[in-house]
Parts: structure tokens; sequence; C-alpha cells
């Protein structure tokens, strides 16, 4: 058993009882990463001689640990920004960007609660992917079988929770990039309601998607994770002024009475037999618990996608333009002009999966395409998110798979673009709606590949969504089921 | 039909400040010109009237006091650059 077989709060009671050090747990991660990480390439960029100081920092301290997460050993995704900690954002662009000048507000929290951050976790590029495939460094793989995906972009993050390496991490969200790789990988992970939780210092992608989130292993620790994470910042004038509930108080274990709400489209064609026949069993569960469910419409579903590949391809065209090699990162050799240098840079620095966005995205926004793409896409996200709100009218949460499938072999969908992102397809509306969504493990493949379960709330009801995931979670034992990784555990 | 030529490919990496190979522009011809046609399904709907969403919460102008604080020197704003002189920025001639 491995320590990080506990939750967070018995690993603070084993803490405060002196039955365990903060250095012991630091070791533990490290240690499981020396062993693991080769095979499953969860790090980008390793913060060991810190974190060890860090450690016996806190050993000093410990008696008066009151803090959140006191001696806690967390990973980040590296596009969180952490300062004099290299944050590559995935991209060869950023490989020189060794001295960040801030913390994220994120980071800034879990600094506050006295956490110890044991590295930066590997995505793909600038968070655009759905497999890890982009990422400009090694491929991260899935714990539970090498030869698959561990699904993206926050592949890192969820390989390393589901690896044991680390017990809890930071992702992002901006199409399914938390809940996707937590579903591949057997994990717990939620994206938030956009703005719930600041995102200054996350390197924006699609600014009005974007949502970081916590990955654990179980719904307890999540909880207790965004606790800490979560509200308002100045900094960022787009998270929310809206009061931060104890998340871990509404784990009653009682659904009794909840409604549910199962979207018709998203148990349709295209959804493989064995994610549907988990989602219908977890259906079955929450009968069980007195809860009560019914199909429902969500009509614009199939737009989705469509509306979230011309949106977020546009905002990211735009945030992007920052790489120019001008004030950080990589810039090209022996340019004559600066503009040749902006080209050349961005032409070194950028994989193919980021110039292909920025520049559908730059399409999409120029003279000429702007209302037939951008803004026509803009008005199909009212309508998407009209149809979450209507539903909300009568249920209390929505739920299906978190994806159709359940992961995809390595290198099976890299050279085509649209296979790629039809992945997405149950993660991207609920971004582009601004609700809360959370990824559970519901059960495995033939394969013994793990499936997800998605459960949807209202807009800041996070609360419900933990609840109903933890009434589950209590019920099944899904989420006890670890990799035998490395041959050190089954 | 296609939706859009390899000359404005090349064109909108220009506007996108991305240097592009004969053989990268040809590549994404094909590949933005699928997901193009892919998303005029969205044509499909009437959105007379509707709406754009650009923000899913419900925020306008968020204010805050114009004052000046500190926040990072000049030196710090230097430190990850790939050049510098004189205590600035230094690129490429900017005329051509």
């Amino acid at each position: 058993m491995s320590l990080f077989d506990y939750t967070l709060r018995e690993l603070q009671e084993k803490l405060h009882n002196k039955e365990i050090s903060v250095t012991d747990l630091v070791e533990e991660s490290y240690k499981r990463i020396e062993e693991v990480d080769e095979e499953v390439q969860a790090f980008i960029t390793l913060n060991k001689e810190a974190a060890k100081q860090k450690a016996a920092e806190l050993d000093q301290e410990r008696g008066n640990a009151d803090a959140k997460l006191f001696g806690l050993p967390i990973g980040v995704k590296d596009n969180i920004v952490t300062k004099g900690l290299r944050t590559t954002a995935g991209s060869q662009f950023l490989s020189n960007f060794e001295e960040p000048l801030y913390d994220a507000t994120v980071v800034n929290k879990l600094n506050d609660a006295k956490s110890v951050t044991i590295g930066k976790l590997n995505m793909d590029e600038f968070a655009m992917g759905s497999s890890n495939e982009n990422s400009s460094y090694a491929a991260a793989r899935n714990p539970w079988n090498t030869d698959y995906v561990p699904g993206g972009s926050s592949g890192g993050s969820a390989v390393a929770v589901a690896a044991g390496e680390v017990p809890y991490s930071l992702g992002s969200d901006t199409g399914g990039s938390i809940r996707q790789p937590a579903a591949y990988c057997g994990v717990v992970g939620l994206k938030p309601t956009y703005g719930r939780v600041s995102r200054f210092g996350l390197i924006a992608f699609a600014s009005s998607l974007d949502q970081i989130g916590p990955i654990t292993r179980n719904v307890e620790d999540n909880a207790f994770l965004l606790e800490t994470i979560a509200g308002h910042d100045k900094m960022d004038s787009t998270s929310a002024n809206v009061e931060v509930p104890k998340y871990t108080e509404s784990l009653t274990g009682d659904v009794k009475g909840l409604k549910i709400a199962v979207p018709k489209e998203y148990l349709a064609e295209g959804v493989s037999t064995e994610v549907k026949e988990a989602v219908q069993a977890a259906l079955k569960e929450y009968e069980k618990m007195g809860a009560t469910w019914e199909e429902v419409s969500l009509p614009h579903s199939k737009y989705a996608l469509s509306t979230y590949y011309l949106l977020s391809s546009s905002e990211a065209s735009a945030n992007l333009a920052r790489f120019d090699g001008v004030r950080y990162g990589k810039r090209a050799e022996d340019a004559e002009t600066m503009l040749d240098m902006f080209k050349r840079s961005r032409a070194e620095g950028f994989g193919d999966e980021v110039k292909r966005r920025i520049m559908l995205g730059t399409f999409a926004l120029s003279s000429g395409y702007y209302d037939a793409y951008y803004k026509k896409a803009q008005q199909v996200r009212t309508l998407i998110k009209n149809d979450f709100e209507k539903v909300f009218e009568d249920y209390d949460v929505i739920i299906g798979p978190t994806t159709p499938t359940p992961a995809f072999k390595v290198g099976d969908k890299v050279d085509d673009p649209m296979t790629m992102y039809a992945n997405d397809i149950l993660t991207i509306p609920v971004n582009l709606a601004g609700v809360p969504g959370i990824s559970i493990p519901c059960g495995f493949s033939g394969d013994g590949l793990p499936i997800g379960l998605q459960i949807i709330g209202k807009h800041f009801d996070e609360g419900t969504v933990y609840r109903a995931a933890h009434a589950f979670e209590q019920a099944t034992e899904y989420h006890k089921q670890r990799p035998s990784l490395g041959g050190a555990r089954s | 039909m296609s939706r859009i030529s390899k000359d404005e490919v090349k064109h909108v990496a220009n506007l996108a400040r991305l240097a592009i190979t004969e053989e990268e522009a040809t590549t994404f011809t094909k590949q933005l010109d699928d997901i193009i046609t892919y998303a005029e399904q969205l044509n499909e709907l009437d959105t007379t009237g509707v709406e754009p969403t650009t923000h899913v919460l419900d925020l306008k102008n968020v204010m805050r006091k114009d004052e000046p604080k500190k926040w990072i020197t000049q030196d710090d704003a230097l430190q990850n650059a790939p050049d510098k002189q004189d205590g600035q920025f230094k690129v490429p001639s900017v005329l051509e």
C-alpha cells in the first residue's frame, strides 16, 4: 500500500499524530516518480530540491499544522505559472522559460495552504489536444495500459494521480481537458463553474472557457481542494464574487429525491456499448439510493463541437499573439527584421496543432468571415447555454458519460484532427454553458480501461455535483482500483 | 467546393505571423477546409435575433481604481528576455 492510498484528510491526521513526516510524503512522491515516470511521462519539470527543503521546513513547524493542505505534495499542470519554476505549457516555445516572475493565484493559495509543489505536469501544447500526443516533450501514457493515451490536455495531471506519483493535482479544462483524462485514467476530475477559480497566471488558451480545477483519487479530496483554490480574485476580473461554500459539508451520502436528467444525445450513436452499459448501471445505482432519473433532450448538442472549435480557436489566436520572441521564450536566430523574427520564432516554437488552431481562429476573425463564423458560433453558444438552463429548471443534475469510448491507442487519431476533436463531444457543451462538471470512475472496459461518469450541475452548484458523485462513490468500488504499474502494487 | 484556398491559407498565416512552408500550406489548406466545411453545419440553425454569448456570467465592466502600485522591476521584466541592451528588450530592425 502506498501512502497516497489514504485520503488527504487521513494524511493530515497522520502528519498531526506524527506517524509520518512531510519529508516522508515528499520522498514517497519522488520515489514513485523514479519508479514509474519513465514509463508514463507525467512530469515535464521536477521541483525536487526546493520541495525537499520546504518539507524539512514544514517538519520543523509541525504541530501547528492547521493550514489546509499542510505538507501535502501536489503536482501542477504546466500551464499554471510558478514563480522561479520553469513553466512550458507543453510547448518548445517556452522550453527556456526558467524564471516566471510571479505565482498564479491558485499557486499562491496552495502556498498559503502550505502544500508542497512536486513538479510541473505534462500536457498537450498550450492545452490544445485530447491525447497528450501534442506535448512537445514526451507524450504521457495511460498508467492502466501504456499502449493507450491518458487523454488530454491535462494528461500529466491525471496520470500522476492515477499512477500514485502525487495524491492530487491541478489541471485546466477548456473543452474537457480535466474530465476526459480523469475518465481515461480512472480518477476524479472537476471543471468548476466558469469564474469559480481565478485564472490569473493560467496561460490563456480560450479565456471565455478556461477553468482550473482539481484532479484527485476520490470525491472528498476533490471537494477539499476546490475549497482551497476557489473564490474571487481582484487580479481576474472574470472571477465571480460568489461565496465559496464548504464543499466537503455537502458530502452527506444522501441523494434521496435527487432529480437526474439524462440527455438522450449523450447516449446516442457514437457512444460505445460498454460506456452506455456502465452509465445505465450507474443510473440503477442512483435509483437504489432513492434518486430519480428521466430522459431529456439537449437539442443543440450536435452543434457544440463546431461552435467550440470556432470560438476557442478564435480566442486562442488572440491569446497566443503574445508569443513573439521579444520578452520571453524562444527566438529564431539570425532574423533580419522584426517581422521575420516574429514569424520564424512562432513557426519554430509552435507544433502543428497549435498552428492549425491559430490559423483557424485568425480565419474566423478575419474581415469578411467574422459574422459568418465567429458571431454565428457565439449565437449558437447562446442556444446551447439555453438548453442547459431549460433542463436545470426541472432537474438537479445532468448525468451521462464523460467520453464516448474509453482511452484509445497511442497514434490512432493523431493524423486526423476531426476524429480527435470528436472525443470531446460530451464535455465541450459544459464549457460553452459555463456550468460545472465532474468525471468519476464508473466501470472498466473489457480491455481493463477505466470508464468515466460525468455529472453536470447548475452554475455555482458544485455542492450538488459533489454530493451526487460522492454518494455513487460510497456505493461502488471503482475508485479503489489501482493500475499495476511498475510491478509495485496491484 | 473548397471553403478556403491555399492563397487564403498563406494570407491567414501572414496575419497570424506564422512562417509556413509550401508543404505546410498544402496540408493546412486541406485540414482547415475539412474543419470549416464541418462547421458550416451551424448554418442549419436560424439564429436571427439570438444574442451572441461572449461571456457566460452576467458580468459587466468590472472597474477598479486606477492607482499605480509596485509590481515587477525592470530587471525582473528583462530576466527572461532572449536579447536585451541598456535595460530594454532588443529586437532586430523594425523597418524592412
